[in-house]
């Protein structure tokens, strides 16, 4: 039951379909049926609402710390400066994303052509 | 239709290009593991959730079984549910029809839920879900176009433009989830999220997002309560 295992022009698709949209679509058919009975504001909302952002904050730490791919060629140290200087601009910039993203990007790319 | 257009139109904005990048890099990385190009696009259109589909190609390039790749797409795909469970409150009026609801839960992933934390509220109510599917169904088809470009188009790109791509969705995450913070309990959320993921990460790599979300997401509501907290004011 591997995705090589059935030579049929259908099984990717089928393995596709039960692995990945199965597996992933569930949990937001889940999060609709939980979140139609919410209301914004209320204490229920609120503490979802600060386990989602936890989440994604977890997804921020674990891209910059423990990247898969080309990304984990760089060295943890230089990811990790270049994205507090990012964050500085950001705030130096009044909150602008646009100057967070592109010296984060400028520190990045100058730490890897140096060699870190 | 005009709102829907207007959802549409949102899509000229830099979320959106640092996504269609980042999709570049999943194609790169679809098409250096094997996977052919009907089913890298068949992939994006039925799962849409980057870290899931690479959880995927993981599976089947390591050859593993169909439960075992399910069960790890599945863990990795958790996250969506608070997600969508905090955005339908938003979208929904008294009268919109769950079936609608359903459609729309599909196109949730963290970049769309971004940017429509960020929008919506701007939206009048009766319109959110129009606007909502003009902008997140447009936004997944772009990404699509990307993946078919990539494949068709595209030489081997280099492992240096690949780790750049890479590093542009952490830092957007970082920079506009911080921005978009109106209320404190937010940002607690966020440092303690930030602290969490890398320490679940050592300690229980299967369930590190799980747990860092409910730990993280416990300490911020509770800390966001405390009189400790309340003085330094709100959308700081």
């Amino acid at each position: 039951m591997t995705f090589s295992g059935i030579d049929a022009w259908w099984w990717p698709y089928l393995f596709i379909l039960i692995a990945g949209w199965f597996a992933t679509d569930f949990w937001r058919y889940a999060g609709v049926l939980v979140g139609r009975r919410l209301n914004e504001g209320s204490q229920a909302f609120e503490f979802v609402r600060a386990v989602a952002t936890a989440l994604v904050a977890a997804v921020i730490s674990r891209l910059i710390l423990f990247p898969t791919g080309a990304l984990a060629e760089t060295g943890v140290v230089l990811r990790i400066v270049a994205a507090v200087l990012g964050f500085a601009a950001f705030k130096l910039a009044g909150q602008r994303v646009v100057v967070g993203v592109g010296v984060s990007l400028a520190a990045l790319a100058a730490g890897m052509v140096l060699g870190f | 239709m005009l709102w829907f257009l207007r959802g549409m139109r949102t899509n000229f904005s830099l979320p959106t290009f640092i996504l269609m990048a980042a999709f570049v890099g999943f194609a790169g990385f679809a098409r250096e593991s094997g996977i052919e190009m009907a089913h890298a696009v068949f992939m994006t259109v039925m799962v849409w959730a980057l870290p899931a589909q690479i959880v995927l190609i993981a599976g089947i390039t390591a050859g593993a079984t169909l439960p075992a790749t399910m069960i790890a797409v599945a863990l990795s795909s958790v996250r969506l549910m608070p997600m969508v469970t905090t955005l339908v409150p938003e979208l929904k009026t008294g009268k919109t029809r769950t079936r609608t609801l359903v459609f729309l839960s599909h196109f949730i992933a963290v970049t769309a839920w971004v940017m429509a934390t960020e929008r919506v509220h701007r939206v009048p109510r009766q319109f959110r879900t129009v606007f909502f599917i003009g902008f997140a169904m447009t936004l997944s088809l772009l990404n699509v176009g990307v993946v078919l470009l990539v494949y068709l188009f595209a030489a081997r790109i280099p492992a240096m433009v690949l780790g750049a791509l890479f590093f542009l969705t952490p830092v957007y995450f970082l920079t506009s989830l911080w921005a978009t913070a109106r209320a404190h309990v937010v940002k607690l959320a966020m440092v303690a999220g930030l602290a969490l993921g890398p320490l679940f990460h050592v300690l229980t790599p299967e369930l590190d997002l799980l747990l860092a979300g409910l730990c993280g997401g416990t300490i911020a509501f509770v800390l966001a309560r405390s009189p400790m907290f309340r003085p330094k004011g709100d959308g700081q």
